[in-house]
This record gives C-alpha cells, sequence and structure tokens, in this order.
C-alpha cells in the first residue's frame, strides 16, 4: 500500500468513526462508509490539508471512494 | 388542562455522569470544583472552575456511551452532554422503543443559555489564522444552541414539537416549564426537557470574568470557591454539564405503569425590566416568577418544604433570600433553602433542569442536600434554613425551584409528589 493511501485511510478513519478493515480502496464514502455531503466536504478539507493540495469543487465531487481520492492526489501533490 | 409528570431524569455534573453518582455526591457534600484542565487558565484572573471529569476519573464522563464517534468530533460538548442525559432520562423513563404513533407525540425541548462557545472560539482562530477555507463545513450545526433537540430527535426518532430555550441562566427551568405546557396544551405527550452548557474555554473564562461575575479570590481553594450566602463570597464558579427530564402526560404514564418521580404544578415566568447583569436590587422580578409559580399550583406557601435557589454566590444571593422571606412570611420558618451550586458550580443554561432533578431526587429520598461552605452567613440570611454544609433527612412533599438569568429573566417551578 503506498504512503499516501495509508495517510488518506487514517483521515477517513479519524473523520467517519469507521473501522480500519472497512476503509478500502473500493469503499464509496457515502454508501460504505455512512457519509454525508457535508462529511466528504470535510474530508476533502482534511486531504487538502495534509497533502498540501488544492482540491477544487469540480473535482471534489468526482471523488467518490477511497480510490478516487488516493488517484487524485498522487497525481496532484507537490 | 391535562396534568404533566416526570417519569425519567437523566445528569451529566462535576458530581458525576449519571443520576445515582451525582446525588450521592451531592448528598454527602463533595465539591465538584477543581484547577480548570481543559486549557491552560495561568494567564486568566479565574484559573478553577467545576469541570466534568475525564472518564478515567471515578465519576467521569464516558462520551462513547451514547454519542456516536463522529457526532462526537463534530458538536460542541455541550451537545455531547445533552445528547447523554437525554438518552439516560429516555432509558430511565423505558421510552427508547416507542411506536411511531408515539414518537409522532413526542418532542424535544432542551436548550442552552450560550452554547458552542468553545467551538466559536476554536474555529474563529481557524479564520483568522488559515482562511474561510478551513472552516470546517460542520462549524455552524456544531455550535447551535436548538442542535441538542435536534440531535436526539435524530437518534430517538422523536417527531413531536422540536424546541430550545435560550434565557440564560434561566434556560433549563424555562424549558422544563414551556415542555409541560405543551403537554397540558395537547401539543405532545411526552416532552424531554433540559439544558445543558459547556463554556470552560478561554473566552467564556475570560468574558464572565470581564463582567465581574466569577470568583477570583479562591484560585489556591477551589473547593471553597462557591460559597452562596456565605460574607466571603466574590462571584460564581463556572460549571458545565447536563440536565434532562422525560415529562409526560399523567394519564398516559399511569396507563402504562411508569414510575412517576413528581407531577409539575405550578410555573411562573418574569421579567425585571432593569438592567443587563444586576437582578432588581428589591428581587421584584425573582418575587413574581415565585409568587406566579405558587399561585398556579394550588399549594399553601407551607406545603413548600424544600427550595432548591438560584443562590449563584454572588451578591444577588441575599436579594433573592429577601425576596423568599417577603413572599413566604411565617412559612419560611418551616422550609429549607439551599444552593447546590455551592458543589457543582453554575451550569448557566442547564443549572435550573440539573437543579429541578435535585429537587425531585430530594422528594424521592426525604433529604435536602446541603449549602457548602457557609461559614458565615451574610447579615439577612438568619430565620431560614440554608441547611450550611451537610445534607439534611427532612420530610420534603414539594419543592420550588428557582433560575435566573442575565436580561433579567427569571423562572420558578413547583413540583410535588404524587
Amino acid at each position: 500500500m503506498s504512503e499516501t493511501a495509508d495517510r488518506v485511510k487514517k483521515i477517513v478513519v479519524e473523520h467517519l468513526g469507521v473501522e480500519a478493515d472497512k476503509v478500502t480502496e473500493d469503499a464509496s464514502f457515502i454508501d460504505d462508509l455512512g457519509a454525508d455531503s457535508l462529511d466528504i466536504v470535510e474530508l476533502v478539507m482534511a486531504f487538502e490539508e495534509e497533502f498540501g493540495v488544492e482540491i477544487p469543487d469540480d473535482a471534489a465531487e468526482k471523488i467518490s471512494t477511497v480510490k478516487d481520492a488516493i488517484t487524485y492526489i498522487d497525481e496532484h501533490k507537490g | 388542562m391535562r396534568r404533566v409528570v416526570v417519569t425519567g431524569l437523566g445528569l451529566v455534573t462535576p458530581l458525576g455522569a449519571d443520576v445515582e453518582t451525582c446525588w450521592a455526591n451531592l448528598i454527602a457534600g463533595r465539591s465538584g470544583a477543581g484547577p480548570i484542565t481543559r486549557f491552560d487558565a495561568s494567564d486568566q484572573k479565574c484559573t478553577i472552575a467545576c469541570e466534568v471529569k475525564a472518564p478515567d476519573h471515578p465519576w467521569g464522563f464516558d462520551p462513547d456511551k451514547r454519542v456516536d464517534h463522529k457526532v462526537q468530533r463534530q458538536v460542541d460538548p455541550f451537545i455531547v452532554y445533552g445528547i447523554d442525559a437525554a438518552g439516560q432520562a429516555l432509558e430511565d423513563a423505558g421510552l427508547t422503543e416507542m411506536s411511531e404513533a408515539e414518537r409522532f407525540r413526542a418532542g424535544c425541548s432542551i436548550g442552552s443559555g450560550i452554547g458552542g462557545l468553545p467551538g466559536i472560539e476554536s474555529e474563529s482562530l481557524v479564520l483568522a489564522e488559515k482562511g474561510p477555507k478551513r472552516v470546517s463545513p460542520h462549524f455552524v450545526h456544531g455550535r447551535l444552541i436548538n442542535l441538542i433537540s435536534g440531535q436526539v430527535s435524530i437518534k430517538y426518532g422523536l417527531m413531536g414539537p422540536n424546541h430550545a430555550v435560550v434565557t440564560a441562566c434561566s434556560t433549563g427551568a424555562h424549558s422544563i416549564g414551556d415542555a409541560a405546557r405543551m403537554i397540558a396544551l395537547d401539543d405532545a405527550d411526552v416532552m424531554l426537557a433540559g439544558g445543558s452548557e459547556s463554556t470552560v474555554c478561554p473566552i467564556g473564562i475570560a468574558g464572565f470574568a470581564a463582567a465581574r461575575a466569577l470568583n477570583t479570590s479562591f484560585n489556591d481553594r477551589p473547593e471553597q470557591a462557591s460559597r452562596p450566602y456565605d460574607r466571603d463570597r466574590d462571584g460564581f464558579v463556572m460549571g458545565e454539564g447536563a440536565g434532562v427530564v422525560v415529562l409526560e402526560e399523567y394519564e398516559r404514564a399511569k396507563a402504562r405503569g411508569a414510575k412517576i418521580y413528581a407531577e409539575v404544578i405550578g410555573y411562573g415566568l418574569s421579567g425585571d425590566a432593569f438592567h443587563v447583569t444586576a437582578p432588581e436590587p428589591e428581587g421584584s422580578g425573582a418575587y413574581r416568577a415565585m409568587e406566579m409559580a405558587m399561585r398556579k399550583s394550588g399549594l399553601a406557601l407551607s406545603d413548600i418544604d424544600y427550595i432548591n435557589a438560584h443562590g449563584t454566590s454572588t451578591m444577588a444571593d441575599m436579594i433573592e433570600l429577601g425576596a423568599v422571606k417577603r413572599l413566604f412570611g411565617d412559612a419560611v420558618g418551616g422550609l429549607s433553602m439551599s444552593s447546590t451550586k455551592s458543589a457543582i458550580g453554575h451550569l448557566l443554561g442547564g443549572a435550573g433542569a440539573v437543579e429541578s432533578i435535585f429537587c425531585i431526587l430530594a422528594m424521592r429520598d426525604q433529604i435536602v442536600p446541603p449549602t457548602l461552605n457557609l461559614d458565615n452567613p451574610s447579615e439577612g440570611a438568619e430565620g431560614v434554613d440554608l441547611v450550611p454544609h451537610v445534607a439534611r433527612k427532612r420530610e420534603v412533599r414539594a419543592v420550588l425551584n428557582n433560575s435566573f438569568g442575565f436580561g433579567g429573566t427569571n423562572a420558578s417551578l413547583v413540583m410535588k409528589t404524587i
């Protein structure tokens, strides 16, 4: 597992209060991890803070799984 | 008018995170005061408070018991305390599993005096340091006063009236009085009613200290700082926590065989129309609130055995006491009156609800809790049993609870055993 994936999963566990083994790369934030739209806004902010990337609203809207987040961060972090 | 009874109790206080622990500590004469641990208070004029204790303390509060991890992260502590106390009260009443039809007729009236001050403070710092893009999407609804009622209604599916009183330090008493009226007027059959507060944060302590409301000369002796009616009192001790009761229409409670603690029989409200923080010097607002509550109750003045006073350990203590003496006249000799803020501090918006629960437990156990630290009663205190230092066994048939708030708002509740 990549270093990005580790850090993303840690943030998801902390913010959503879910068991770590449920946070697979295919897991959907809303359907599998119990997030609502505001939780996703908060997660995106936490990713921006953690990785020093900017995730614009139109990109954030396309992030629906853990893998989507990891991929976006890996492609855009400095 | 329909009759309204209390069938469930819930408490989160500096003396315990459940009703029985808190009550046992209160009756034993313990104090919840100590140095502030929540933040570094060394630059504050007041460095002590009555904090709700951490989970590893003998009577600490474990938020994981009744509040989801995610909710805990998103909301201020006053909401966490309120959800837990509401859950305790529902469990105590045996009403956690109501039918949909019952839940349409069950509501919430749980308020707060100030709301999410710690979160407003910390998020303001985020705004200043990192800019608007870093402000949490949960900022607003994690701080709003009516979000205890909101969260509790969602958690337990309560679809009746959803309400939240905001009347500073009389919030808890107004919440119970207003909710009792909702049941009496047939808006609901069951109401969770109470108040919660948590403002032990730098700006909360600094603000109340600046208003000259907090004690400042007992920083080295925190357990002696809250001393209502004592001549050396010099301001209140900040408390925190929540109290919530289940109010229920009497016939419904009786029909389901519920444990009935007390009946709410009198509620009085008034405004001082005088000053934003100081009470009217003659106590006319307090007098009129008590007088209205007594009149509605139909009781004789001599029927009241216990008054849980507002008694914050400020100059205002003697104003309230004077109003009690004027209203009760000769009957004042037969009653006991104490301020439990001497033990748990001032819970602000939670105070009236927590203290109403103490009144109910005084009737249940026929014992009145003490006024701690009352070493030298101020002039004017003579002729009233203020229950100094130790709890006292005595007959308690009916009780009066007083709560007064900034802005000049007053509420009194009268309850009796059934």
